[in-house]
């Protein structure tokens, strides 16, 4: 008997009478201001956010914003950078990007997450082996909490789907807080109205 | 096998006053952080039934979610093998590694992992393991199983971790700056994930419906692993199961704040496929668990999601230390879990509590923790597996309070002892309550002399 048969045969078994499945409610809660909410606990998980001056093109800004960084890999048309993401071959190719930008497909309010897929990343390590990453994010597309966030297809059809919610950290050592501790030193998000064309303008705070 | 003696192992951490302040500090700061954060959020409770109703529902369906989660994975692409014990997942796991000719692995944190002890099988059979998480990287060094499931070396102070780190990896002996500590471990690991043929990462959660899993982590080395290498190997433990996407909602949000009190971690990945060009691997792993399953009062403990929260409010957890326990699993979730593996050699855990049920207010998915603590205790009794004191006193304790006129006897004489005894009696190495705590000084009258004389009933 294969190590399969003999384990499903046991947990079968040995499985306790049946317990129903409950269902989840809505959750359903007003949002008076999903963009603030979003920004406030963005700044909690040690990420920031960033809005452009108008006038300021994004490439620019990100430019002035990391004046020493050599190398800026775009995922995103809307950002030149350096290097294009589709120049990459070997993902450690990425391990000199000093910035990586990309464009997320949406944000949670609840936890400041924004939600990145193989699709938003173009290379999946660009959002961990570069030290900062920029993010673009349209305040429309954020949900109110995680209940929402898993509503998403995305985690239907994507082969990797995270949430990143502001830079790497850790506390292993006494606990004290260190941002930037092996993937991203920062995260900074810009509140940026996707447009069907692809070339986008910042958007207004949505408040 | 021999037993572990909680109690002789805790007087050894606690005689290291510094470490053992700090430790019950930084674990209590934790535990207030879980509760502002929960507090905050006026469905907590109701995230709490949800979660164990979810997780109950899923164990009692489990062979059935299993199948679901090995036939949409394989169809999404991974290869997906079944381990009956840690023998079997470790050298599934050295399979794996051989047909890809990879020799160096960058692992992120697995509880299941160090479970099996498969670091050391696998660095015999030539495999260079780098633990990438900073705790379990400083406990790895330093040659020590992790402490706590998710602060590994919380037990370490700075300057302890200075000194693995100067005598392992180069840095300075002097300086015990964390930033800097850190920082070096940065650098450190980073070429690895670059140089290693392989990545391995465990899993919080596995969706039956997606045949994906969730790795939920914060410092970046789970996705720097996962997304370099061609090749990742996930360990899940089978009780990982849950049925639906929709499900991690309320797992998702309740984890990270039970486990640190921050809202989420800072990376929580969703593995669903692997990249284009790359295997993925999955090796589900029974190892007691199915035998748990059938332990009419123990199977609840398989809904334990390892936050750690009833290890951060455990009086005697944060005043003795996770490797006391002697396992893998330390703390009140240890003390359950640990007698299924080995009831004689766990044996003393189970008295390693207040029975206070701290554990069981804050446990996130609702596990009776200290009631199984309880129940465990009993079968230990029944089997004899009580140190001979304790087995003594016990006997005695029962006679005397079974019986009011022994019992009323044995309070007046106590308080009459208390009062004369000289300290070095109530003091003395056989009376464990008086050892780190003063006994209070006896009232004049016991509540049965107050009350007859105040009430005047005699019965």
């Amino acid at each position: 008997m294969s190590s399969r048969a003999q384990i499903l045969a046991r947990v079968r078994r040995n499985q306790p009478a049946w317990r129903a499945l409950p269902d989840i409610p809505s959750f359903e809660r007003p949002l008076v201001d999903s963009w603030a909410t979003f920004a406030s606990a963005l700044a909690r998980m040690g990420g920031s956010v960033a809005v452009p001056s108008e006038g300021v093109a994004l490439d620019e800004f990100v430019r002035a914003r990391f004046a020493q960084a050599r190398v800026i890999c775009s995922a995103t048309p809307e950002v030149a950078g350096t290097r294009s993401i589709s120049t990459v071959r070997d993902p450690a190719e990425l391990e000199d990007v000093d910035v990586g930008v990309v464009r997320a497909a949406f944000g949670v309010a609840e936890t400041g997450s924004v939600w990145l897929s193989e699709r938003e990343f173009g290379v999946n390590v660009l959002g961990f082996l570069s030290q900062h990453l920029v993010v673009l994010l349209d305040p429309r597309t954020i949900v109110p909490d995680l209940h929402h966030a898993y509503r998403h297809p995305g985690f239907h059809d994507a082969r990797y789907a995270v949430f990143m919610t502001g830079p790497s950290a850790t506390a292993d050592i006494e606990g004290v807080l260190v941002r930037g501790a092996q993937g991203i030193r920062t995260l900074t998000v810009i509140p940026v109205a996707a447009a069907a064309t692809g070339s986008a303008t910042p958007a207004r705070r949505s408040s | 096998m021999s037993r572990v003696d909680h109690a002789e192992a805790s007087s050894k951490f606690i005689e290291a006053k510094d470490h053992a302040d700090f430790h019950d500090k930084r674990l209590w700061d934790l535990r207030k952080k879980r509760d502002s954060e929960s507090e905050a959020m006026p469905e907590w409770e109701t995230l709490r039934t949800l979660a164990s109703a979810i997780k109950e529902h899923t164990l009692t369906h489990l062979g059935d979610y299993l199948e679901e989660f090995e036939k949409n994975a394989t169809a999404n692409g991974m290869v997906v093998h079944w381990a009956r014990d840690a023998a079997e997942h470790n050298q599934i796991v050295h399979e794996i590694l051989e047909q890809h000719h990879a020799t160096t692995l960058v692992k992120s944190k697995s509880m299941l992992t160090d479970e099996c002890e498969m670091r050391p099988f696998l660095e015999n059979r030539g495999v260079e393991i780098v633990e990438t998480d900073l705790g379990e990287r400083i406990q790895q060094l330093d040659n020590e199983p992790p402490s706590h499931i998710v602060v590994p070396a919380v037990h370490k102070l700075r300057g302890d971790v200075a000194e693995v780190f100067s005598r392992t990896i180069g840095t300075d002996a002097r300086n015990t700056d964390v930033l800097y500590l850190a920082e070096s471990q940065r650098r450190h690991t980073r070429p690895y994930y670059l140089k290693a043929q392989a990545a391995m990462t465990g899993a919080n959660f596995a969706i039956a419906e997606t045949g994906s899993f969730v790795v939920c982590t914060n410092e970046g080395n789970a996705d720097l692993g996962a997304n370099l290498p061609p090749l990742h190997i996930a360990s899940i433990g089978i009780e990982k199961l849950l049925p639906k996407i929709e499900h991690l909602g309320v797992f998702v949000r309740m984890l990270s704040r039970s486990a640190l009190g921050s809202p989420i971690t800072q990376i929580t990945s969703h593995f669903r496929a692997p990249r284009p060009g790359t295997e993925m691997h999955v090796v589900l792993v029974d190892n007691g668990r199915s035998e748990r399953l059938g332990m009419e009062d123990f199977w609840y403990s398989l809904k334990c999601i390892r936050c750690g929260a009833c290890m951060n409010t455990c009086p005697v957890y944060r005043r003795s230390g996770g490797l006391s326990y002697g396992s893998t699993y330390s703390g009140p979730i240890g003390v359950i879990i640990d007698p299924t593996f080995n009831l004689r050699k766990y044996s003393s855990l189970p008295f390693a509590s207040t029975l206070n049920g701290s554990c069981t207010s804050v446990c996130p998915v609702k596990i009776n923790i200290h009631e199984q603590i309880y129940k465990w205790r009993e079968i230990i009794a029944k089997r004899h597996q009580l140190p001979m004191v304790k087995e003594e006193a016990m006997r005695v304790a029962g006679k005397v309070l079974a019986s009011p006129k022994l019992y009323r006897a044995a309070v007046e004489a106590a308080a009459a002892g208390l009062d004369h005894l000289p300290r070095f009696i109530v003091y003395n190495p056989f009376n464990a309550w008086g050892r780190q705590r003063e006994v209070p000084s006896a009232p004049a009258s016991t509540f049965r002399q107050w009350y007859v004389k105040n009430r005047g009933v005699e019965r």
